[in-house]
């Protein structure tokens, strides 16, 4: 089979048993929902305050409700040794991280589906600038994040306290990427300027990374 | 070994005595800051050496990668604790400087930001080496090193744009162009001592380092020791240890 096929099966079987059992949405949801109710009790901002400071609350709110399911990416391979399994087949190691990123993508991609509107409810948004933009930065943002993410939880599993090893990974390193995503988010609600920059920033951190990740993955796969 | 250490270390001590000399008394006080300036010499300097041994980090995680050499990864992990006690002493000395030049200790501009998202990384860096489980903390550690260092440019160029477009809320105070030559010379023999010390604890960090690798194989061969044969004295590997270490 090749890379591709490999990767195809993995993602299928893996959102199938998401679909299933909806653990990762149902607990990334659960606690973005509280991340906004919490948040939107603490400012309670105007509508043009609001327009100013959702960029940083949105973002902050997915990002961590986005580590929640990044941490359970690679539990279930780990029981029953999946991974061990998986890893003396001949299956390639870079489909399978690919699985596992575009599976985190879609599973990130639905909680900010379903949570946006929650937002714009909650903070009365109303975005000055062109909503397509928006899109394409949750896209690129998103991506950014959960490629990265992926793999560090590959990293975090070896190690004693998983859960918290993650975000202390992964968070120095999305600085730049967060950055770009809350200044742009910012720029196109309020309107002020044009969010170009960041977005090209955003693709060359996603292209990069991806590579860097597609690079090292059997390295750290096979780490003993 | 042991004698050049201490060999290596006067002549660091040496130096920086009489870097010390040259920022304190030789180099002119500036004309605006007044002697708060003088701290400058010792700001620059770790700043570079910093930067320096992140790079060391950064090309001793990848020859590990390639080669697998357990001496690439002690110094990998040596260039990395040196370098964030310089990091921190530059994030250290900059607000002392700030406050009494630019009335502030700390502004969101593109290098403290730049130079504090830098210690983030190889901070987390740290953690994971000492979080990991299992024999695996070379190779992990190997590729997050990685990752960090190709960040770096990223984190510069988001920083550097993100503050250029937003006012900044002070201007000015640095440097500018042109340093008397004298203080460029008072720069010079700061960054030769400090350098020569980051030298020296990067060799004592790097050996302490394979000595505790040895120590643990010592550990690790005893345990397996009864089992192979009945382990008399002679063949206790931990005494072969001081020999391993040297």
């Amino acid at each position: 089979m090749t890379v591709m096929a490999v990767a195809r099966r993995s993602l299928a079987k893996d959102l199938r048993l998401e679909w299933r059992a909806k653990d990762a949405v149902n607990s990334m949801l659960f606690f973005a929902l509280l991340v906004v109710v919490i948040f939107s009790f603490s400012f309670d901002p105007t509508a043009e305050e609001s327009r100013r400071i959702a960029g940083g609350l949105v973002w902050v709110a997915f990002l961590f409700a986005a580590v929640v399911a990044l941490n359970q990416t690679w539990a279930r391979e780990l029981r029953n040794q999946v991974l061990d399994a998986y890893r003396v087949s001949p299956a390639p190691a870079v489909s399978l991280f690919l699985a596992k990123a575009v599976g985190n993508f879609i599973l990130v991609g639905v909680l900010e589906l379903l949570m946006t509107p929650l937002f714009v409810v909650f903070y009365n948004l109303r975005s000055v600038g062109p909503v397509y933009q928006l899109l394409l930065i949750a896209a690129l943002g998103t991506w950014a994040l959960v490629v990265n993410g992926t793999f560090f939880a590959a990293i975090s599993i070896r190690t004693r306290s998983r859960e918290i090893m993650l975000p202390l990974i992964l968070f120095p390193i999305s600085i730049p990427a967060l950055l770009a995503m809350v200044d742009a988010t910012t720029m196109v609600l309020t309107g002020e300027a044009s969010p170009r920059f960041w977005l090209q920033l955003l693709a060359v951190y996603d292209v990069v990374f991806t590579t860097v990740c597609l690079a090292l993955f059997e390295t750290v796969i096979n780490a003993e | 070994m042991k004698r050049s250490s201490i060999l290596f270390a006067l002549v660091t001590l040496a130096l920086l005595s009489y870097a010390f000399y040259q920022g304190m008394f030789v180099a002119p006080t500036e004309a605006t800051m007044g002697d708060v300036q003088r701290i400058f010499y010792y700001h620059l300097p770790h700043a570079w050496v910093a930067f320096l041994l992140f790079f060391t980090n950064f090309l001793a995680s990848i020859w590990y990668l390639i080669r697998r050499s357990e001496r690439s990864d002690a110094l990998a992990l040596a260039s990395a604790e040196v370098g964030v006690v310089f990091c921190s002493v530059v994030l250290v000395t900059g607000p002392l400087w700030a406050r009494p030049v630019w009335g502030i200790w700390w502004t969101w501009d593109a290098r403290l930001t730049s130079t504090l998202v830098l210690w983030l990384i190889y901070v987390s860096y740290l953690v994971l080496r000492r979080f990991v489980t299992g024999g695996q903390t070379q190779v992990l550690a190997a590729a997050l090193a990685i990752f960090g260092f190709i960040d770096v440019p990223i984190v510069y160029l988001s920083i550097r744009y993100f503050r250029t477009q937003h006012p900044q809320p002070v201007i000015g105070g640095g440097e500018g162009s042109g340093l008397d030559p004298r203080m460029w010379i008072a720069v010079l023999w700061n960054l030769a001592g400090f350098l020569a010390l980051a030298v020296l604890l990067v060799r004592l960090r790097y050996s302490l380092a394979l000595a505790e690798n040895a120590l643990e194989e010592a550990h690790a061969s005893r345990a397996l020791a009864p089992q192979q044969a009945e382990g008399g004295p002679a063949a206790d590997p931990a005494l072969k240890l001081g020999d391993k270490s040297r």
